[in-house]
């Protein structure tokens, strides 16, 4: 039991990796990705938000949807959740971090609309996980979405000193530099 | 205002993945064949077409600080409609998109037209904004999957083609491939658009 939650973490973190394997929350992971700063908070406020998203949804799905045969609502309750605690989130990091509330500017409602949220949802359900391994999962695929933010932002850091030919500069370098990382990241598959 | 410019914006001068850059994870995900890439282009032009005409008929009667929440719900529900309707008509397609349908949802192109346009003009132009958007949409996925299926497993829409059937190079679609191919179609769009521009 205790082996099958470590190699969901492993696995969720590096091997399928929410941003680099599965390609899920790229709106942020682009848009955040410039400085260091703004990344580590992007970062920690969508691992946050991951678990508690993960831990919320399953419980509706296990003890609301399943018993009034309601599946079908699935997608609208899950989305409705997530947009609470977003909101809960912003309110919490306004308060407590002014100064990340500005640098995070649009992009802290916008965790609502990412992908990797309501991607984790709906994969802890679909791959049938219980209550503890979907936290994990969550919790496994916000950290990976983390690492690769801020892996991300110290390469575009470094991007924005040097030469790149006009028609390259900003978005497109991004994703092909997004690219050999994610090819990097396939070196994980074989580790569990 | 020209009705015929509303339709044709989101086809090139506004098109909402290679300019706007909005709703770029199902871009990447699903285009790794043209098959998926044109289910996902209808199935996105269909939830955007029933958002944007519905959230424009309500648009004066929803106070401005719940309008997202509204937005939101009334997407979902068009994007379970669509998700069940694909699942009963297309198993097969429904299981090669997977979670991609229901993340519709959170696609920023519909909450992105919703806001920008819908909210602010009427049904018929909002109509063929989404129209117009969804082609954009759909055919830059194909544009992405063209490339992808083409040089990672040398068919297109599942037919083998000669010379690229030989040897294929897996990665263009795994993850790395549809990020590469996607930075260097909007490098060479700008570039078409400065050449352009230049003359």
């Amino acid at each position: 039991m205790s082996a099958s939650i470590i190699s969901i973490f492993i696995v969720a973190i590096f091997i399928e990796n929410f941003v680099l394997n599965q390609i899920l929350g790229l709106c942020p992971f682009i848009g955040v990705s410039n400085k260091i700063d703004s990344a580590v908070g992007m970062g920690l406020a969508v691992t946050f938000v991951m678990v508690m998203a993960g831990v919320a949804t399953w419980s509706i799905q296990a003890f609301l949807l399943i018993p009034l045969q309601l599946e079908y609502l699935q997608t609208i309750s899950f989305i409705l959740v997530i947009a609470s605690l977003v909101q809960f989130v912003e309110m919490v990091i306004r308060k407590t971090a002014p100064a990340l509330y500005q640098s995070l500017g649009v992009f802290l409602p916008l965790i609502t609309t990412n992908c990797a949220v309501l991607g984790v949802a709906l994969l802890n359900i679909k791959k049938n996980y219980g209550l503890v391994e979907s936290a994990v999962n969550s919790f496994g695929g916000g950290l990976g979405f983390f690492f690769a933010l801020i892996i991300m932002a110290g390469i575009r850091e470094r991007l924005d000193v040097s030469e790149i030919p006009e028609a390259m500069r900003g978005a497109p370098i991004a994703f092909v530099t997004a690219g050999l990382l994610a090819t990097a990241f396939m070196g994980f598959s074989g580790l569990v | 205002m020209n009705r015929l410019a509303e339709l044709t914006k989101g086809i090139w001068k506004e098109n909402p993945i290679f300019v706007i850059s909005l709703g770029i994870c199902p871009t990447l995900a699903v285009t790794s064949s043209m098959t998926n890439a044109l289910g996902m282009g209808i199935a996105a032009t269909f939830v955007l077409m029933g958002s944007n005409v519905f959230i424009s008929l309500i648009r004066n009667l929803v106070p401005g600080k719940i309008r997202i929440p509204v937005y939101i719900m009334i997407i979902a529900t068009f994007v379970t409609m669509i998700d069940k309707l694909i699942a009963a008509f297309s198993p097969a397609l429904s299981a090669s998109l997977g979670i991609f349908i229901p993340l519709i949802v959170v696609n920023c192109i519909i909450l992105g037209r919703a806001e920008a346009y819908a909210s602010k003009n009427g049904p018929m132009d909002s109509l063929l904004d989404a129209i117009g958007m969804g082609i954009g949409f759909t055919i830059a996925l194909s544009c992405l999957a063209f490339f992808r299926e083409l040089l990672g497993e040398g068919k297109l829409y599942g037919f083998p083609i000669p010379f690229f059937k030989a040897d294929p190079a897996l990665i263009m679609i795994m993850a790395p491939g549809g990020f590469m191919v996607f930075g260097l179609l909007i490098a060479l769009k700008r570039f078409m658009e400065a050449k352009g521009a230049t003359k």
